[in-house]
């Protein structure tokens, strides 16, 4: 990873996103799907931490070279700043950060599943499973239009694609798992990839397992340092030998993790206490792609 | 004053730190973390994270709410215990020649007390960080330091076990700070960290819950350094012979030059380093240049050089 002083060199609104490219080749030579990089918020400010964003776009080729896309929701403390940011001035920005999808050997069909903000990541992902051969479909969903993420250029990406909203305003009604099955059959897909909130990746999660369909999650979790240091990001991961579980940090183990090994029922759980034991019997890890 | 050799070099307890910016404990990372990032080497120093005897899971997510100028953390001290420490981040925090503080944690005085015999005579371990703000199991769950004397049995038992310095890191909202670290001091410890993370917490409204796992966090981060500031001159200025590392806030060369004129030896910076790797460098960087401006030699010429109202100051920062 590298720490630069990167330029901005767009910054600009889609729907209810704002996108961000950098000049920062010593990144996006090494960036992978699934990583993401660190931005610091200016010193004079009440809000301190780093940004993190999962990498929209890395550019090797052509004439956007070197050149590194994120997205994100411009609301909040650090994202309304950011937001505002003209093009040609300078961020601190830190990356590559975080473990990158894996990608599967054999060809395969790959269908990547994602809600809102969460296709940041799978769009640079489909381009580099199809640079590789895979087939790739979309199912792509959203609260409602405005935070439906590029579905013109997801439709450029893959072979098909199912638009899911929940309010319906565009495609069909509903969740992303209502038209998760029916996609994965029409497709023949073999590898599921998927990003978003926790409650959806865990219904995808399911299906995976129910089906035995390999598969990887991208989690957004909220990091203090982004670069392992500090301990906040951590997602609860059974072990290879079901003997229990360990909280692995989101930023440096993950973002992409086999949800085959994440206890959901502890990620998932609203339960403040700690949990000071593990409890009786772990399922046994169904598939252990990519590890 | 041009000409003086200058020296960022402080020693505290026969600890030599090459330069008075130390990473804070939890913030340090074990020499893997910031590859490409950060030289370590660079550091004065290393506190770890807090070891306890057993691996522990700390507590479930979301261990961080950031708050006005700082954040509120939960960890639940995750870590994979002494053992393993010592077997796997030890040997390569070792190689960085940096010397080594190591933070060790317990929910009672045995689990201290095994947390130390491991590390007794462990090469690369220059010294010992007391941690006592976890629940004592042997006192209905409140933190060691509620009690002077609690805090003096288990300060006590890890300096008769140690072969290196021994610093016991207190928090600063004690009613009785200054007897608290006497009590430390006469137990055995050799120096002091001041100040742990205040208790806090952050609520989300909208959802009507805590925002942390944990519900009560600790607050770190700029929000804090006027407390930590207070503390350790309050301590200082009962203790002037006591060795006292500062710590709360750190962000910038001044920063650590008012603890340096407050009356402490050396400071650790801790939130600043998830914002920004080198900020132990630069800050150090920042003491070179104000002593060079100053014409001092040594950190060491700060020490309580505060210029308090009222008192004339016969002990004026230039009188090196």
């Amino acid at each position: 990873m590298r720490r630069l002083r990167a330029e901005i060199l767009n910054s600009r609104k889609f729907g209810a996103f704002q996108s961000i490219t950098l000049v920062a080749p010593e990144i996006a030579d090494r960036a992978r799907p699934g990583q993401f990089v660190s931005v610091a918020m200016p010193e004079d400010r009440r809000f301190i931490l780093r940004r993190h964003f999962s990498i929209h776009q890395a550019s090797r080729r052509g004439g956007w070279a070197g050149t590194l896309e994120f997205v994100f929701d411009p609301h909040g403390p650090g994202a309304e700043w950011l937001a505002e940011v003209k093009p040609h001035h300078f961020l601190d920005v830190i990356g590559p950060l975080g473990r990158a999808f894996a990608y599967p050997r054999a060809p395969s069909n790959c269908l990547l599943v994602s809600e809102g903000y969460g296709a940041s990541s799978l769009f640079f992902l489909a381009q580099e499973l199809r640079a590789r051969g895979k087939r790739v479909d979309m199912v792509l969903g959203a609260s409602e239009e405005s935070h439906l993420f590029k579905p013109i250029e997801a439709k450029r990406l893959s072979q098909t694609i199912i638009i899911v909203t929940a309010d319906g305003s565009v495609g069909a009604r509903g969740s992303v798992m209502d038209v998760v099955p029916r996609a994965a059959q029409g497709a023949g897909t073999e590898v599921i990839y998927a990003a978003g909130p926790r409650p959806m990746l865990r219904t995808v999660a399911e299906f995976c397992m129910e089906q035995r369909i390999p598969a990887q999650v991208a989690v957004e979790e909220e990091m203090a340092c982004g670069t392992g240091l500090c301990f906040t990001c951590v997602v609860p991961v059974i072990r290879k030998d079901g003997s229990g579980y360990d909280n692995l940090r989101a930023c440096t183990e993950g973002p992409v993790f086999n949800p085959a090994r994440v206890f959901w029922d502890r990620w998932t759980s609203e339960e403040t206490r700690a949990i000071p034991t593990p409890p009786e019997g772990f399922p046994s890890v169904v598939s252990s792609w990519p590890g | 004053m041009a000409g003086v050799k200058q020296s960022l070099s402080v020693d505290l307890e026969g600890i030599r730190f090459a330069s008075p910016v130390v990473a804070a404990s939890g913030c340090a990372g074990t020499g893997r973390e910031l590859a490409g990032l950060a030289d370590l080497r660079r550091r004065g120093g290393l506190v770890t994270r807090t070891l306890t005897f057993k691996p522990s899971r700390g507590w479930p997510g979301p261990r961080v709410a950031e708050t006005a100028s700082g954040i509120v953390t939960g960890i639940g001290l995750q870590n994979a215990g002494v053992r393993t420490f010592v077997a796997e981040d030890l040997p390569r925090l070792a190689r960085t020649g940096i010397p080594l503080v190591a933070s060790v944690g317990g929910a009672s005085l045995q689990g201290y007390i095994r947390a130390a015999s491991i590390l007794r005579g462990e090469r690369g371990i220059a010294g010992l960080e007391v941690y006592l703000s976890g629940p004592d199991e042997e006192n209905e769950g409140l933190p060691f330091y509620s009690r002077i004397d609690r805090m003096a049995e288990v300060v006590g038992a890890v300096s008769r076990l140690s072969t290196v310095p021994v610093f016991a890191k207190l928090p600063a909202l004690l009613p009785d700070l200054v007897p608290a670290a006497r009590g430390c001091i006469r137990a055995g410890a050799h120096g002091l960290t001041l100040i742990d993370a205040v208790p806090g917490m952050v609520v989300d409204v909208r959802r009507l819950r805590p925002r942390l796992g944990a519900v009560v966090g600790g607050l770190s981060g700029p929000a804090i350094r006027p407390i930590a500031l207070a503390a350790v001159y309050r301590v200082a200025q009962a203790l002037p012979q006591v060795p006292v590392m500062g710590v709360g806030g750190i962000s910038t060369a001044e920063d650590a030059v008012e603890f340096l004129l407050a009356g402490a030896w050396a400071v650790q910076v801790g939130t600043a380093l998830m914002v920004n790797p080198s900020a132990p460098t630069e800050i150090a960087q920042g003491i070179a240049q104000y002593l060079h401006a100053k014409g001092l030699a040594s950190p060491e010429d700060l020490r309580q050089q505060m210029r308090l109202t009222g008192e004339r100051h016969a002990r004026g920062a230039s009188a090196s």
